[in-house]
């Protein structure tokens, strides 16, 4: 990342398709300020009215897991099955459970 | 006048039309409220619902089992979580929820105030307890409030194995000992009637709800919701060889619904009013956990601004 003042700071896009759905991200781009991040974001992701909605955040102010702890991190749920509803055996002929 | 007015009419034909509010839209005001209530209410009652099953999970009879409460008890704490969250997009702060549950002026789902007195307890809120939640967060996935219903989503695919495991319970209680069998009967005795209450007044007496059903908040009345589970749990119960506690209960071959007998509505209103058999022991319990997690709340702050002073030295 550049930390030149003059360049534009990077934004991550986030748009919503439909209402009742939730935001998902696109992708990037770079813009002086939100309101011309999202003007530029609407020009560059919904040119065929892929969204309804638009976010824009500061990628700086986004921080991640690293992909190479992900064996790690996830680790606790590897051994739970009992989290999912197959694992119980229901009596024969019950309906609706 | 005539702007509120009309933004009234768009909001409602937005409704009309399936489409769902999303929290820059404009609302007005009264369904901000009842949506603050509502969402508020029902974390509130995830929270409040760990007290009775936590009490067991010490004594849980296996380690199958202890495991399986616990990562049950962990699920409401998360759908508390998400709940709260949504209702912060409303535009109320966090802290002022939690306060109004701490200092008992908001309200959570009465059938927390009952006691869990024995293990076949843990299998009964299971399968009728989060059963009668289930029907009612089925239709909630449909609400008209985008944020009230992605959680809504979120929470039922979760949800999916809390009942089972609780008819598992009473399914093999009812197999075991006749001490068992009794057990699971006594537990069903107990939560019957208080899980029936789960769903509100009845459609006469449910002041709100021709409101709610008009900005689709809700999607079905409480007495259709009501019917369709214990036209449900009957049949379950039949399997697992367990008796419904009401001499009223009659399959109805015209109506191809169950007939059942009345709820104790004085019963009902007593609880909700602070005087159910546990109303004090929750509070207390959730004001001490309250308080004494207050010194970590403040650790986890310092230790971050002492992070941040070293980063930035």
């Amino acid at each position: 990342m550049s930390n030149n003042p003059n360049n534009w700071p990077l934004w991550e896009v986030f748009i919503q398709s439909k209402r009742g759905l939730e935001h998902k991200h696109v992708g990037s781009l770079h813009a002086a300020d939100p309101q011309m991040a999202i003007e530029n974001a609407r020009d560059v992701y919904t040119r065929r009215q892929e969204g309804q909605s638009i976010w824009v955040v500061p990628a700086g102010a986004i921080s991640s897991s690293q992909p190479d702890d992900a064996a790690m991190l996830f680790d606790p749920a590897d051994d739970k099955t009992y989290r999912h509803p197959t694992f119980y055996t229901m009596p024969e002929g019950a309906k609706y459970i | 006048m005539t702007d509120v007015k009309n933004l009234e009419e768009l909001f409602q034909s937005k409704i009309d039309a399936e489409q769902k509010i999303e929290p820059k839209d404009w609302m007005p005001e009264k369904y901000r409220k009842t949506l603050i209530r509502q969402i508020s209410q029902h974390a509130h009652s995830e929270v409040v619902g760990m007290l009775p099953e936590g009490n067991w999970i010490t004594r849980a009879p296996n380690l199958r089992r202890k495991a399986i409460l616990l990562a049950k008890v962990q699920d409401e704490a998360g759908h508390g979580l998400y709940l709260y969250s949504a209702c912060e997009t409303l535009g109320v702060s966090r802290e002022q929820t939690i306060d109004d549950l701490l200092s008992g002026k908001a309200k959570y789902s009465s059938i927390f105030n009952y006691p869990t007195l024995s293990w076949a307890d843990i299998g009964a809120i299971g399968w009728l307890v989060d059963g009668a939640a289930i029907m009612n967060q089925v239709m909630l996935c449909r609400t008209s409030y985008g944020p009230y219903a992605r959680a809504m989503v979120r929470i039922c695919k979760e949800e999916s194995f809390h009942q089972r495991q609780g008819y598992e319970i009473m399914a093999v209680l009812a197999k075991g000992t006749p001490e068992q069998k009794e057990m699971a009967q006594d537990a069903l005795n107990r939560w019957w009637w208080p899980s029936l209450m789960m769903f509100g007044p009845t459609d006469a007496n449910s002041p709100h709800s021709a409101e709610s059903m008009k900005w689709k908040i809700k999607r079905q009345s409480n007495d259709e919701l009501r019917q369709t589970f214990i036209d449900r749990t009957v049949q379950q119960a039949e399997v697992i060889g367990l008796s419904i506690p009401d001499p009223d209960l009659k399959w109805n071959e015209a109506t191809q619904h169950y007939d059942w007998g009345t709820i104790d509505w004085t019963e009902f209103n007593n609880v909700v009013a602070g005087n159910g058999p546990c109303n004090k022991e929750r509070l207390v319990a959730r004001n001490k956990a309250h308080d004494e997690g207050a010194w970590v709340r403040e650790a986890a702050l310092a230790h971050a601004a002492k992070k941040a002073k070293r980063k930035a030295a």
